[in-house]
């Protein structure tokens, strides 16, 4: 099914590729601008996933790595959301991934060598897939912050990294969200890629009591937009005539 | 002071970081347990029809430098240019795949379907093409490009025919190595640097 093209990707929604304060992006940011051009059907089209690839634990990364078994550490939160499109239509049917580290800042990778334990019930991915309204929901612990190779003392804020397919390639995104209230946000030079701060304040999530379920989890409520499709009555029309 | 306008900003992106493969590609630091199998490890399944392609290389800083922790997806078209959820597709083409940089070596390998041209929104058709998305850690927006092959009729593709500087059409264009063997490395910045693609 023919959605139209897709609207231009506004590059004032995003960071540049080059930020000098951020030394990792120096060498990796291309300089020579963009080819632009109206979106293809290559765009236009993406993978799709079934709520069928779906296992019980899926979006708990509190049970998620032991499928039960054993409980992560730390502070309990439901983290939870809407996906929508520039045209503010939901998205709905669409796969979510987050990825995090562990309470004490601490990412089960390979590479990762901070001297946080690693929490032996945290695995630290999950995903979801939105239902008919573009609502999702993650249960997980809060991460923790943790220091990073930049500057001489730089530290990442708390954060939950999100991957989001929409239903077009073009759409692809992946980002982070920051907890409200962290003062690293501030000092974090990642998150000051971002140059306008209303766009970084929409990776802000704030705490959301009605969301939360007593005794049990608090919650963090993070909507997220996608590029959405030109739309019009004239869409069709060749020459425009 | 005018009407509000109804439509929404895109989230801001931001860099996917180290640990994208977490996310990602759970098993590739190990974390099996979580998911059965990783998202995306074939973009084909035994009996795709057409030819079977491999499409190795490595995607490159600006000093030179092979990066080691890149991950990749890419998104295409069965051999007869339907993709997939189009009537007819090939039912063994799933089209999409994440393959990532090796830890050690930085050369990532694709094995697919060579795909076919696809039709134009308002006439003509675009050459057989892989379309490509890049992040890792310093990439503050996920790169795209697109795959190109070298023995494919590219003359009437329309966006390469957009590429004004045309040594730099063959940024876009894997090279031929063996049967069904392709060449492709990406440039991030400098010598060579790769057409990067905002569609
Ligand atoms: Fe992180």
């Amino acid at each position: 099914m023919d959605h139209g093209p897709l609207i231009p990707r506004n590059r004032a929604a995003h960071p540049p590729a080059y930020d000098v304060d951020y030394k990792t992006a120096v060498p990796r940011s291309p300089r020579w601008p963009l080819l632009s051009m109206e979106s293809t059907i290559s765009e236009e089209t993406g993978p799709t996933f079934g709520h069928g690839i779906l296992g019980k634990h899926d979006n708990n990364l509190i049970v998620n790595y032991t499928q039960g078994e054993g409980l992560a550490v730390g502070e309990r939160i439901r983290v939870h959301g809407r996906v929508l499109d520039e045209n503010a239509r939901p998205v709905p049917n669409t796969l979510v991934e987050i990825w995090q580290a562990n309470a004490g800042g601490r990412y089960r990778h390979v590479k990762d060598n901070y001297f946080a334990p690693l929490d032996p019930n945290f695995g630290g991915c999950g995903r979801t897939i939105t239902d008919d309204n573009g609502f999702y929901e993650f249960l997980t612990i809060r991460p923790g912050a943790y220091p990073w190779p930049n500057r001489a003392n730089d530290w990442r804020p708390m954060h939950i990294h999100f991957s989001i397919f929409g239903h077009a390639f073009g759409q692809r995104l992946i980002s982070q969200m920051y907890f409200q209230g962290d003062p690293l946000i501030d000092l974090c030079p990642i998150a000051a890629t971002i140059k306008s701060r209303s766009q970084l304040d929409r990776l802000v999530a704030p705490l959301d009591m009605q969301g939360s379920r007593p005794m049990d989890y608090l919650a963090y409520k993070f909507d997220i937009v996608l590029r959405g499709n030109r739309q019009t009555m004239f869409e069709n029309k060749l020459e425009g005539m | 002071m005018t009407q509000e306008l109804t439509t929404l900003m895109e989230t801001p992106s931001q860099t996917g970081g180290p640990y994208v493969h977490i996310g990602c590609i759970p098993s590739f630091t190990g974390i099996t347990s979580i998911y059965p199998v990783d998202l995306g490890v074939s973009p084909i399944e035994d009996g795709a029809a057409g030819e079977i392609v491999t499409i190795t290389g490595e995607v490159i800083d600006g000093t030179g430098w092979a990066l080691r922790d890149a991950m990749l997806e890419s998104w295409q078209a069965d051999a007869a240019g339907l993709y997939p959820g189009q009537p007819g597709a090939d039912p063994k083409v799933n089209g999409f795949c994440r393959f990532a940089a090796d830890k050690e070596t930085g050369k990532f390998t694709l094995r697919t379907v060579k795909p076919g041209r696809t039709p134009m929104r308002y006439g003509g058709t675009q050459a057989p093409h892989i379309s490509v998305w890049i992040v890792a850690r310093g990439i503050n927006i996920g790169l795209s490009t697109r795959i190109y092959f070298e023995d494919e009729d590219n003359d009437s593709d329309p966006l390469l025919a957009r590429i004004e500087q045309r040594q730099r059409v063959s940024t876009l264009i894997a090279r031929k190595t063996g049967d069904g063997q392709y060449t492709f490395n990406i440039v991030l910045q400098g010598d060579g640097e790769t057409v990067f693609l905002d569609l």
